[in-house]
């Protein structure tokens, strides 16, 4: 249960390897979180993530999950909240692809549309329905600012997070006064390994950075986070701009 | 229980958000109001694996009567009064009913309710479940000690006559259990025979927090009634000024001529309401600096049997109806410890911590506790007891009362649970000794588990 202040005591992260998703939850866990839940597919980083977190005092679990099989998920999804209410879960799971190559390989450019949206709206829909049976709880779904308008740079996973950022936001809209809180996340370009490589984009930020976006927007109940938050008013103005010249832009 | 006729209607279910009365964190259950005893019994059989918890007038701070996705049974319709022995002042009440019904209704009769919490906006079967005290604690112990048998709906839909003789278990796991053991149907309540409905009180300003404190330790012989505000702004020299008031009900001798001829009167209601728009931040650190200097000064240095009214002497504040939305949409909490006697030390600590932290509660409280009860779970035992509002947005807030925490912890001191919503798990074994005995006598009432609140999860109370 989260408490008076609106501390949470219990996680799931979906997508359990996710830096964003571990440094949120080391913050969560120096607060209140007991009770961690870390679902992934299996592997050594998901191990080691597990161990980081229970030197820092957390109960922590590892379940068996992959986004890329929406088929599992719901039973997954179950069998964490049989064993005891969830206050937070995370989704966090997704892939960058290499949109060149990807722009030449369909099924591989298919694969990131299956993880990051496909495997986010069985996700959502099992999570959201457990939350709504305990009636209360929040969910994160971490989207991307290419969610909000596709660039040729990155088209394939920007219409895939375009894709998940549009349904958490109808879910969002869905399960609103059924006590569930559903948030959308929208980070612009952080340095994670995802992302390792690549030069920095315009106002760069850390998964420290976001993570601290999604404890606050959580406590508060925002329902949309931009981090840095002024990534907001840019794609205000990125939204509106012309195609014609909107495609010329070095973005 | 056969389904009698009353089984035909039954109330349905509405699927409401629920909060305490700080507002914070609520969540959604299905709330149903039976009307009588055969449609608790109705409802509990219609639970689903959620569980069941029963709700009074919400006047607890935190979450103890919420229950996520289960099942609430709002039990304020079961609000009669089943039998009443004005000899002995004996009342056998309903669960909803509340106390302020009972001082309406038995005050002319010349009784008054044994113990009532700063509030009368609380029923018995809240009363019980959260064993409440009031300010008479040191010279009359807590509700409980009061309740001489109550009929409680059990997990298997029983109903069993518990008594502290004949079922001293279940009866003191009941005693201040949070409501975790069963559902109170009904009970019998030992009422405080008075003479006249008018308080005579003692007022005296202090200086600071030794003073109050000295003055303090030497009244508990002399009155019944007796209770502190502190201003818990007040720095440097003024630590912990406050006011204390002394009282005794009234004897008929002590009523000028004019209100003797009807020494028994009462009049309940309230004056205003606080309207639902109130910005987030009305009470600040500015705004209870303020009201602290005035309540201070307003009050007089020592004055002497000055007769109040009950309202103004015990109830203050149920002169505003929803005083609680005064801290507007992000709500507030209620924090209240016990520290032994001894300890005094850790209780100057305290004030000093939320002094420097500028901390703005509005009511900030000081209390004698006398010797506690055989509740499992219930609060009082002796020692000083202080209770403050914050309202939850109050900067810093969390670390503050983390660190209040660790200084009453580490002072043998505890955390009341009907005020309780935010502490930390791990503590309420160290709190509350006899939680294992709870949860073993729990287990055996209640296997599986069908009595839940949120703060049971919370806290892992079962």
């Amino acid at each position: 249960m989260k408490d008076a202040l609106g501390a949470p005591q219990s996680l799931l992260i979906l997508g359990g390897t996710s830096e964003i998703a571990l440094h949120t939850a080391r913050k969560m866990v120096d607060e209140r979180v007991r009770r961690v839940v870390l679902a992934g597919r299996p592997s050594e980083a998901l191990d080691r993530a597990a161990e980081g977190l229970r030197r820092q005092g957390a109960n922590v679990e590892v379940v068996a999950f992959d986004a890329a099989e929406p088929e599992t998920h719901e039973k997954t999804i179950d069998g964490v909240f049989a064993d005891g209410d969830i206050d937070v879960v995370l989704l966090a799971f997704g892939v960058l692809g290499d949109q060149e190559s990807d722009e030449q390989d369909p099924v591989a450019a298919a694969k990131v549309a299956q993880v990051n949206y496909v495997g986010g709206v069985s996700a959502g829909l099992a999570t959201v329905k457990a939350l709504r049976r305990q009636g209360h709880g929040s969910l994160a779904v971490i989207s991307s600012v290419a969610a909000e308008r596709a660039r040729k740079a990155n088209f394939i996973y920007g219409s895939s997070k375009a894709g998940l950022d549009a349904f958490a936001q109808g879910l969002a809209d869905k399960v609103h006064g059924t006590g569930v809180h559903v948030m959308v996340v929208r980070p612009g370009f952080v340095k994670t390994k995802m992302t390792e490589g690549m030069p920095d984009g315009p106002m760069a930020t850390t998964p420290d950075v976001v993570a601290d976006g999604i404890v606050k927007g959580l406590r508060k109940g925002s329902t949309t986070v931009w981090v840095p938050g002024q990534l907001r008013y840019v794609f205000s103005v990125l939204r509106h701009v012309p195609r014609p010249i909107f495609r010329k832009l070095p973005i | 229980m056969s389904d009698g006729p009353s089984a035909d209607f039954f109330p349905a279910a509405r699927r409401t958000a629920l909060h305490g009365w700080g507002r914070t964190a609520p969540t959604v259950a299905d709330v149903v109001t039976p009307m009588t005893r055969e449609q608790v019994v109705g409802a509990l059989r219609r639970r689903s694996e959620r569980g069941v918890i029963a709700r009074g007038l919400g006047r607890s701070y935190g979450d103890p009567a919420q229950n996520g996705g289960g099942l609430v049974l709002d039990m304020t319709a079961l609000n009669r009064v089943l039998d009443a022995d004005l000899e002995q002042g004996i009342v056998t009440a309903e669960a909803g009913v509340s106390l302020d019904r009972l001082i309406e209704l038995f005050v002319p009769f010349g009784f008054f309710v044994p113990v009532t919490p700063g509030t009368r906006q609380v029923t018995v079967g809240g009363a019980i479940g959260a064993d409440v005290h009031g300010k008479n604690h040191h010279a009359d112990g807590s509700f409980c000690d009061h309740v001489l048998s109550m009929d409680l709906l059990l997990a298997d839909g029983t109903v069993r006559t518990v008594t502290p003789e004949d079922d001293p278990e279940l009866f003191w796991a009941t005693a201040g259990g949070m409501g975790l053991t069963g559902i109170v149907l009904s009970a019998v309540i030992r009422m405080t025979p008075i003479e006249t409905s008018l308080v005579s009180v003692d007022t005296d300003r202090t200086k600071d927090l030794d003073e109050i404190m000295a003055l303090m330790a030497e009244t508990d012989e002399k009155y019944r009634y007796t209770v502190a505000w502190l201003d818990c702004l007040a720095k440097g020299r003024n630590l912990g000024r406050s006011v204390l008031t002394c009282g005794e009900f009234a004897r008929l001798d002590d009523l000028p001529a004019r209100k003797r001829a009807k020494p028994l009167r009462f009049k309940s209601g309230s004056l205003v309401t606080v309207p639902d728009v109130i910005p987030g931040r009305l009470p600040n650190k500015f705004t209870m600096g303020l009201f602290n200097e005035m309540w201070y000064r307003k009050a007089p240095q020592h004055k002497v049997g000055q007769l109040q009214s009950i309202s103004a002497f015990f109830h203050p504040l149920d002169a505003i109806q929803e005083w609680n939305r005064a801290y507007g949409k992000t709500g507030f909490l209620q924090y209240q410890f016990v520290m032994p006697f001894e300890r005094e030390e850790a209780l100057r600590k305290a004030v000093e911590k939320i002094s420097a932290a500028g901390a703005p509660s509005s009511l900030t409280v000081l209390k004698r506790f006398g010797p506690g009860n055989r509740g499992y779970l219930s609060f009082p035992k002796p020692g000083w007891t202080l209770t403050l509002d914050f309202p939850t947005n109050t900067p810093g807030l969390a670390r503050l009362l983390h660190e209040l925490d660790e200084l009453v912890l580490s002072n043998d001191g505890r955390l009341y649970l009907a005020k309780d919503s935010r502490m930390d798990p791990a503590d309420m074994g160290r709190m509350y000794p006899r939680l294992e005995e709870f949860r073993t006598l729990r287990a055996k009432v209640d296997p599986d588990g069908v009595f839940v609140s949120d703060q049971a999860r919370r806290l892992g109370l079962a």
